[in-house]
């Protein structure tokens, strides 16, 4: 039985309106994530990562604006709610999100209890012992002492805050959570040890996440989905297996060569020339053609449409339309 | 054979932190952080040393010894066979300070935001009385420029920080440090603000300069994946400590010391034989605090196959292979290490 298409997006656009034009931070995003199911977003910084997980929360701030596009959240449209709808009706107990640099979030003068029990307030009218139980339980689904409850965010080391972090995201049982590059800051075995929590809660509570990083190595482990976002697009989604496994895009292609291999000698590294471009007045055709190694006449004049490659969906000439 | 450039010797550094603000209200007795706890090392003529480890395990403090700009609390630091431990006097710093140059992590806050490329580049100029005229330096900034590959350098010589990208600020950052053509470079993770795709490219251009400048660097970084490519040899701090040295393929496909093995198991790799797995790593628990540094084995707390002797006696440098490969542990080569376990 297949399961139940929890979250569906289709051509969502998001745009920051400034005084020198507006940024198109995020066109035409369509994807759709199951119950259960882990989709990882990767892509260089800038590329419209963060501006896609704010769409999904209706949170995106001033002068941004969606701008096209819908939401289908479990039956919701996002992009209709009003801040005191979404506010009730989505953020933490549908969505919920572990924001980038999410560490210095914790306010300095509350404990980690106090900051947990807020939203169980808020949402169910929780408090007190019961509350305090629910916490308890979801510190030790992240591996932490039911002691650290009492605990000031300064006596937490940077590891063991971004768990009360990602415990707090989990709390509502949300049927999404979004984790903003939540180890971006960590050392590689503090890190390796909440991916290890994280693969563990998604088995245990078989929710929906999105994990979004600039570092396509550490999507490998937690990814059943894998989409590459280059200057506002989502160029390539699939399959993470098919995806690693032979990617179809040129930018993913490079970005995967890009990552030296810790296991085999290499006499040089391959890189992707010149920089990601200005999304206030994108580059013509194909926005990635300018750094591309294979682009061509049509590259420059005609916006790629998305087009199926051996089940993967990719965004490139290169390959014939469907 | 390969020829020492710089060697370190019992290298320390302790920071007495008991005057601390915040040490004062909670009534503390004496602090002292042991940052760099008595290392040894050498690092060879136009190769590159990868110092790797955890945030907080000395990396930074053993760079800025080098660099003279901290005090040595005791050891002993050979360069070109020049004893540069009790170098103190103006003239003899200065001298040294030219031919060893650091390169910085941060290329967004390591430049300043109020100078033109040409003015950051031409610093180390003027501090040193070289190139008469402005014309002069301008040539030299424009060589150095040229040499990072910023080209065409007029291009880029009168931009401010902010109107190039972060690859191309780091990339002024290198030609600074290069334009007194130096000997010896510690470059202070000079590639973990950047994107991967750029920070490829800077990483083949350091490489190049080895060969084309006749350069030694001391290449600190906590990302692992990349002392492969760019080093030859690599050290692993823990807590202070040089737990593990060798040549970085021996290291990082036999590591000896426990902690190397967490570390290296713990490195992420975009394969498909990884997705929808995990590596388990065997150690618990978070790095004590510099403050505190356990007896015996300094990880025995954390370390799987920690046996009594480890609480009670600091492990010897241990040579299992007879050859440069050490590791600081009372079982270095009987502990079996297999790269290819997942749990589940
Ligand atoms: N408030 C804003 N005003 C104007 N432009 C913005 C604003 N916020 C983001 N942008 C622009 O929108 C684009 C996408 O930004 P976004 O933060 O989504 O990128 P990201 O992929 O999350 O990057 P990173 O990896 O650095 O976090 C960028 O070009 C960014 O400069
Ligand atoms: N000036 C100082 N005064 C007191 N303690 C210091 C000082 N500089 C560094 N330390 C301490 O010495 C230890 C080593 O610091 P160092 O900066 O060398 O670590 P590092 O390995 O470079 O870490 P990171 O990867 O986070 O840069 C840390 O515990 C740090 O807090
Ligand atoms: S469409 Fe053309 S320019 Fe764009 S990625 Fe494909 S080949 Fe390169
Ligand atoms: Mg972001
Ligand atoms: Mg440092």
């Amino acid at each position: 039985m297949s399961k139940k298409t929890v979250l569906e997006v289709n051509d969502l656009s998001t745009h920051y309106m400034t005084s020198k034009g507006d940024v198109r931070g995020l066109d035409d995003a369509s994807f759709e994530i199951k119950r259960g199911e882990a989709l990882g977003l990767a892509g260089e910084s800038g590329c419209g990562k963060s501006t896609l997980a704010f769409s999904l929360l209706k949170m995106v701030q001033p002068p941004g604006k969606i701008v096209k596009g819908t939401i289908d959240l479990d039956g919701i449209e996002v992009t209709k709610l009003t801040e005191k709808q979404a506010r009730k009706k989505i953020r933490w107990n549908k969505i919920s999100m572990v924001f980038q640099g999410a560490m210095d979030i914790l306010t300095p003068v509350y404990t980690v209890g106090q900051q947990m029990k807020e939203p169980l307030k808020y949402h169910k009218g929780i408090e007190g012992k019961e509350a305090r139980e629910i916490c308890v339980e979801y510190l030790d689904l992240v591996d932490l002492d039911a002691e650290l409850f009492d605990r000031y965010p300064h006596e937490l080391s940077g590891g063991q805050k971004q768990r009360v972090i990602i415990a707090t995201a989990l709390l509502m049982e949300p049927d999404v959570v979004i984790l903003d590059e939540p180890t971006t800051a960590l050392d590689v075995v503090v890190e390796a040890r909440i991916m290890n929590d994280l693969k563990r809660l998604k088995k245990e509570l078989d929710n929906s996440s999105i994990f979004i990083t600039h570092d396509l190595s550490i999507l490998a482990e937690v990814s059943d989905k894998l989409a590459i976002m280059y200057a506002g697009w989502i160029i390539e989604i699939g399959s993470a297996l098919d995806i690693y496994h032979d990617p179809k895009h040129p930018y993913t292609e490079k970005l995967m060569a890009a990552i030296p291999t810790l296991h085999e000698d290499i006499d040089r590294l391959e890189y992707i020339p010149g920089a990601p471009p200005d999304l206030i007045r994108p580059p013509s055709g194909c926005r990635f053609h300018p750094r591309c190694h294979k682009a061509f006449d049509k590259c420059r004049e005609e916006v790629p449409a998305d087009r199926m490659v051996d089940g993967v969906r990719v965004k490139c000439h290169l390959y014939p339309e469907d | 054979m390969a020829e020492t450039i710089l060697k370190a010797r019992n290298l320390t550094k302790h920071f007495d932190i008991t005057q601390s603000f915040f040490n004062l209200l909670l009534r503390k007795q004496k602090m002292i952080v042991r940052a760099v706890d008595g290392i040894d090392f050498e690092i060879n003529r136009k190769q590159s040393f990868a110092l790797v480890g955890e945030s907080g395990c000395g990396k930074t403090t053993v760079g800025k010894l080098i660099m003279k700009s901290l005090e040595l609390t005791d050891g002993k630091l050979v360069m070109e066979g020049k004893d540069i431990t009790e170098i103190n006097d103006t003239a003899k710093l200065k001298a040294y300070r030219r031919v060893t140059q650091m390169i910085y992590q941060d290329p967004f806050s390591s430049l300043d935001p109020r100078f033109k490329v040409f003015d950051i580049v031409q610093e180390p100029l003027l501090i040193h009385d070289i190139g008469g005229s402005i014309e002069e330096r301008r040539e030299l900034v424009k060589r150095a420029l040229e040499e990072v590959r910023l080209v065409p350098p007029e291009e880029f010589i009168d931009r401010y920080p902010h109107m190039i990208s972060g690859g191309q600020r780091q990339r002024v950052a290198i030609a600074r440090a290069l334009i007194l053509k130096p000997d010896f470079i510690v470059a202070d993770e000079p590639v973990s603000m950047l994107d991967v795709s750029v920070r490829a490219e800077i990483l083949n251009l350091m490489k190049d300069l080895i060969e084309k400048e006749n350069l030694t660097y001391l290449y600190i970084t906590h990302d692992i994946s990349t002392t492969r490519f760019f080093s030859d040899d690599i050290g692993v701090m823990y807590l202070g400590d040089l737990v593990e040295k060798g040549k970085v393929g021996d290291v990082l496909d036999t590591p000896l010391h426990p902690y190397t093995q967490a570390l290296v198991t713990a490195v992420p790799e975009p394969k498909p034989e990884r997705v929808g797995r995990i590596k388990e790593i065997p150690i618990k628990g978070e790095v004590p605090s510099g403050t505190n540094v356990p007896e015996g084995c300094r990880f025995h707390p954390r370390c799987p196959y920690a046996k009594k002797v480890c609480k009670n006696k600091q492990p010897p440098e241990k040579y299992p292979y007879d050859d440069g490969h050490a590791a600081k542990c009372h079982f270095a080569g009987q502990i079996e290490y297999d790269k290819e376990q997942y749990i589940e």
